[in-house]
């Protein structure tokens, strides 16, 4: 926990003088605060009674006041800003740091999360960083000074009645704590439920309409209202058990508040040697530190609690960014002008060792030749795209390109010499022209056209609302057909040596279908492709088929010497095309 | 709004009692400091210990019954609020479960799910403060208010001008950091979208070993982020020194002025020192009011959004059973239809009839209105102009449950829920053998996959299917809705993960061992629909062809571009 935190200061480095001048502003906001009853209570001994007041000390004093009170604002304000400074310029750069890890972990590692949770580790858990660590460690600091300038104030009023106090502030502690400790089980409990009602509520009423369709409801309902109804129970347990907190503490506090007066009351009659002679006013300010004593361990039980969350958060932060990184390698051959030869070498490859996939698998392919992947729904056939871009890496074996071991190059010009074309399209929220731009940055807006005129794009962008300006997104409407022929252009505009290709299975309209199959033809072109093929024509026009099962290439060959041959891929066509 | 009052109603008793006890404990709390300038008055002006030992036992006494108010209010409170909530909620999902498909798309599902859970508990948590503090803190204002006119009216001008002097800036600050804050949100959304958008796109982007251009467009969101914060930060960190400052100065003031009452004698000492006090006390429970306000207004936010799904009319529902007597199971008489946001007809006059057994397939381009056509047959939808029969009566005068208790449906979307592959298969009849389960994953394709689990049926399933692939995902989905042989049975296009060659043994299998059943299916492929008794070619919302492939062939030209397009495909490889 301690190296955690350290670590999460680390980052606040930068930041020091943020984190001095905070200190500076509480210490004199507090400490002036702190002294604002020590003067009341000066003031309140000026006017002891009908003509015995003294104006012209009064006066004096109110003054005083009156500045200090403004100076310890202005302080505490400026105290604020520097916190806020700290914490948020803290955050962003932990939080452009783990996306930075982002962009060089290996692919293994992403595939691994889903998406949602590395998300949520930017986004929220940086923010209960933000919430709990950085701006509770100012509350826990200016809190513990508020306690320690309390007591020295009171000490220097009247140390025996201050001991009495010090004495007391245990009883504080162990209320707060024994509640927290009935209510953490009951809390922890509600916190599940409310969990398991929500994935309850998401997959249900999330999906309404298949609920519907099935006559599922009451079922649903009843499921739902079994969790609601303890989540109900439970829920008033916790609550009640954490909402003793305050009056609890406001007890003590009242307790302390009652010996304070009447010890001080004793000791202003002289009743008892013990306390010592005291004025109305030092009792007034004395009672004033003894009303404001007990807040801050309040404050302070809370941010522990706080602490707690943000620790964990950060623990799922420094995970990632403890991931091993893809080595640098800029040190590596540049790929220059990939004639667009290729052959796999003996690679064997799996994900898990103990699943084994590809198995000694070789394959030579010259420049232009195209090659199709068939297999049945989930054979496995991305292992190979994975493989060609360095997403992954071979267990044992190599690929060469352009005949050299593909790791001699850079992992960066190895990849700009792959177009790739996924069926499971890629939009980023940008513009037509940016989004086909995406490998070419600084292309014209006359290139981007004559790209998409190429793939047959150009069509339906001219007829969106702001043609090549308009902005899209994931899902801002566009047609999954639509969506792939951009991102088909954006290939044609990089001019790839060799490309990777995904044809589509999924419902894309007649017409577009056609048209992709069109701008895939004109791509393939004189390049070096490799198309996971699902058309007959595609797979029969290539030069070489490989055939996957179950992730491993069972056969390769031409469509001739596969079909004479009578095995898998034989049966495959056979039933595929039989009527 | 008012709507959502009567689930209160129970709980009537802790909406009076809880404020009730937590007035008590403040009226205790508000004694406390005259007891205590009593003490010092009387006690320490008369030097008299014993009065000073009473009084001293009386603020405690006083404490112990004011913490016993207050716990009876807290445990009042947290019992009416999550009552409230726990009824709210199960009365908010009763109502969902009646809307309709049209009901559903006013507020879309994923917005159904957030009232249902984070807006009632937004408002659960709205009245369990609401009981806690909104009748104390106003209650502390005005009383300590009170309390100090009635010690010095006229030094009590100073609590007049110091209390709304506060509530000012209280409500300056709030109003101009609220929209702040809500622009700080857009920007941290901005930047949550931007880490999914690279994460999906992981691939291409290293495949264009673009990471740098990713990370500097996300440095500048952040940027913007810790910008926006600061500056937020900066105004609405204003509010507690202002607060302080303007209490703090109002206890000079009457120090100065009561110095002045003390001097000519209508003041005591004691009495400024309990002057001072409720000073105090009046800024705490004004910060503690405005804290109020926001949870009050978010409350009330989250109110609105439940009681608009209230307001949704349920679905309308007749009383008719199915009976399966009538020769044509489904009819339709020049149906058209239109989605209740958009002007135009999704369907516009089509008719044809089908009769038990047979098999009806639809094509047509995306957004043709294939799909459509194919909801207004569970009566998800309703026909806006003509009729739409089963087994010869309109499908608006059955009981709805029963009416899609014949039907089995299968989305486009293949979903699947959290549980087990049995519990999956249940979904249309809950009391399924083990033999109808797998006899329908077996004509679904999917019996092979789920048997090598070693689980077997109860293989588990985690939420949305994750741990199925896509192909999986829809033969299972179809399975779901073959079980207990409906009646009717409609594939909406969902066998598009699915290869030829199991597309192909699936249509098989549902010809063989579904021969009683009415199909429907939807598709984009002519190969899949060429074999029904009867295809419809949907284009526009028109049923431009009806008839069998060899009389579309010759009658439809659209049918023949469709199928012609893809025919090409199956020549080349018959030719070469």
């Amino acid at each position: 926990m301690l190296k955690t935190l350290k670590r999460v200061f680390s980052y606040a480095k930068p930041y020091m003088r943020y984190f001095v001048l905070t200190v500076i502003f509480a210490a004199a906001g507090i400490s002036l605060s702190l002294a604002v009853p020590v003067f009341i209570g000066e003031a309140v001994d000026c006017c002891v009674g009908r003509g015995e007041v003294d104006f012209e000390r009064l006066k004096k004093i109110v003054t005083a006041l009156g500045a200090m009170v403004l100076f310890s604002g202005l302080f505490q304000w400026l105290m604020s800003l520097c916190t806020n400074k700290l914490a948020f310029l803290t955050v962003r750069d932990l939080r452009a740091d783990i996306f930075n890890k982002f962009e060089r972990v290996p692919l293994r590692y992403i595939d691994g999360h889903t998406k949602g949770e590395l998300t949520s580790r930017v986004i929220n858990d940086i923010e209960i960083i933000s919430d709990g660590l950085l701006q509770g460690f100012t509350q826990f600091f200016s809190g513990v000074m508020t306690i320690l300038g309390t007591l020295i104030f009171m000490m220097t009023i009247n140390v025996k009645i201050a001991l009495v106090v010090v004495l007391m502030t245990p009883l504080s502690f162990i209320a707060a704590s024994r509640i927290t400790k009935a209510s953490h089980d009951s809390y922890m409990a509600q916190s599940r439920l409310r969990g398991d009602m929500v994935a309850l509520a998401e997959e249900m009423a999330g999906n309404q309409k298949l609920v519907k369709a099935f006559v599922y409801d009451d079922r649903a309902m009843e499921r739902f209202g079994e969790i609601n109804r303890e989540y109900g129970r439970i829920g008033t347990r916790a609550t009640f058990f954490s909402s003793m907190t305050n009056p609890t503490t406001r007890f003590v506090n009242g307790l302390i508040y009652a010996a304070v007066g009447l010890l001080g009351s004793l000791g202003a009659i002289g009743y008892s040697s013990f306390v010592g002679a005291m004025s109305v006013g030092r009792l007034s300010s004395f009672l004033a530190y003894s009303n404001q004593y007990t807040k801050p361990f309040n404050e302070i039980s809370g941010v522990f609690a706080e602490l707690q969350n943000a620790v964990a958060s950060a623990g799922r932060v420094f995970d990632v960014l403890d991931e091993e990184e893809v080595p640098e390698d800029s040190d590596k051959a540049v790929l220059e002008n990939a004639s667009g030869q290729l052959s796999f070498r003996n690679v064997n490859f799996s994900y898990d060792p103990k699943v084994k996939l590809i198995q000694d698998f070789s394959l030579d392919v010259s420049p232009g030749q195209r090659v199709a992947i068939v297999g049945p729904t989930g054979c496995g056939k991305s292992t190979i795209i994975n493989l060609l871009l360095r997403f992954y890496d071979t267990d044992s074996g190599t690929i060469e390109v352009s005949g050299r071991d593909f790791t001699d190059y850079t992992r960066d010009s190895l990849r700009s010499a792959f177009g790739m074309v996924l069926q499971e399209t890629w939009i980023f929220t940008g513009t037509v022209e940016e989004n086909i731009a995406y490998g070419v940055p600084g292309a014209t807006r006359e290139q981007v056209i004559e790209a998409a005129r190429a793939v047959y794009a150009h069509g339906f962008i001219k007829r969106l609302p702001k043609g090549y300006d308009t902005v899209i997104s994931e899902d801002s409407g566009l047609s999954q057909g639509q969506k792939q022929l951009i991102c088909i252009a954006r290939i044609m505009l990089m001019s790839p040596p060799m490309l990777i290709l995904d044809e589509a299975t999924s419902s894309i309209d007649l017409r577009t279908e056609h048209r992709i199959q069109k701008a895939f033809t004109k791509l393939m072109e004189g390049r070096t492709s490799f198309i996971i093929a699902h058309r007959l024509s595609t797979i029969k026009n290539s030069d070489t088929i490989l055939v996957m099962k179950s992730g491993n290439v069972i056969e390769q060959g031409s469509h001739d010497e596969l079909m004479k041959k009578g095995g898998f891929y034989s049966q495959l066509y056979n039933s595929q095309f039989a009527t | 709004m008012k709507k959502l009052l009567k689930y209160l109603k129970n709980y009537k008793k802790e909406l009076v009692f809880g404020p009730f006890f937590k007035l008590l404990e403040a009226v205790f709390e508000l004694i406390v400091p005259v007891v205590m300038a009593k003490m010092i008055d009387n006690g320490i002006g008369n030097n008299d210990s014993g009065y000073i030992f009473r009084m001293g036992g009386l603020i405690v006494l006083l404490g112990v019954c004011g913490l016993g108010f207050a716990l009876t209010c807290q445990y009042l409170a947290a019992r009416c609020a999550y009552g409230f909530g726990t009824e709210l909620r199960e009365a908010l999902y009763r109502h969902i479960n009646t809307l309709s498909y049209s009901g559903i798309d006013k507020v879309g599902t994923a917005s159904l799910v957030n009232r249902l859970t984070n807006d009632t508990n937004t408002v659960q948590n709205g009245v369990n403060m609401f009981i806690r503090l909104a009748v104390r803190a106003p209650f502390l204002v005005i009383g300590a208010a009170v309390m100090a006119v009635m010690i010095d009216a006229k030094l009590a001008m100073i609590f007049f001008i110091a209390a709304p002097l506060i509530s000012l800036v209280i409500f300056i600050i709030m109003r101009k950091t609220v929209p702040m804050y809500r622009k700080a949100q857009q920007k941290l959304d901005r930047a949550s979208m931007l880490t999914r958008e690279n994460l999906e796109g992981t691939r291409v982007i290293r495949a264009f070993s673009r990471q740098q251009e990713e990370i500097d467009e996300f440095r500048e969101a952040v940027d913007d982020i810790a910008d926006c914060s600061v500056a937020v930060g900066k105004i609405s960190a204003i509010l507690n020194p202002v607060a302080f400052m303007v209490m703090n100065l109002g206890i000079a003031a009457i120090i100065w002025f009561g110095g002045v009452r003390i001097d000519s004698g209508r003041l005591t000492q004691g009495e400024l020192t309990a002057f001072t006090n409720y000073m105090t006390q009046i800024l705490l429970a004004l910060v503690v009011l405005a804290n109020l306000i926001v949870i009050f207004t978010k409350a009330f936010a989250s109110a609105n959004r439940v009681s608009e799904v209230f307001a949704i009319e349920p679905e309308e529902d007749g009383t008719a059973q199915v009976s399966g007597d009538s020769e044509n199971i489904l009819e339709f008489r020049n149906v058209s239809f239109a989605y209740e946001a958009a002007g135009d007809s999704s369907v516009s006059g089509v008719s044809f009839t089908l009769k038990k057994g047979e098999m009806l397939g639809i094509i047509g381009g995306t957004g043709s209105g294939k799909s459509t056509l194919a909801r207004l047959i569970p009566c998800f939808y309703r026909a806006t102009e003509g009729e739409v029969l089963v087994s010869g009566r309109n499908v608006q005068e059955y009981s709805l449950s029963d009416l899609r208790r014949h039907i089995g449906y299968v989305p486009q979307k293949a979903v699947l829920f959290s549980g087990t592959v049995r519990s999956n298969m249940t979904w249309r009849k809950a009391d399924a053998s083990d033999e109808e389960v797998i006899s329908a994953l077996k004509t679904a394709q999917s019996w092979e996959f789920v048997s090598q689990k070693p689980e077997g049926l109860d293989a588990p399933v985690s939420q949305g299917g994750k741990n199925f692939s896509g192909g999986q995902k829809q033969r299972l989905s179809i399975a779901r809705a073959l079980v207990g042989k409906p009646d009717i049975l409609i594939l909406d296009d969902s066998t598009s993960a699915l290869d030829y060659a199991t597309d192909l043994a699936l249509r098989k299998a549902l010809k063989s061992d579904m021969a009683e059943t009415t199909v429907i299916m939807i598709s984009q492929r002519t190969t899949s629909i060429k074999d029904a008794d009867r295809i419809i070619v949907m284009d526009e919302g028109q049923a431009v062809g009806i008839g069998t492939h060899e009389e579309l062939l010759e009658s439809c030209p659209v049918y023949r571009e469709i199928y012609c397009s893809q025919m090409n495909e199956k020549e080349d490889g018959k030719n070469a």
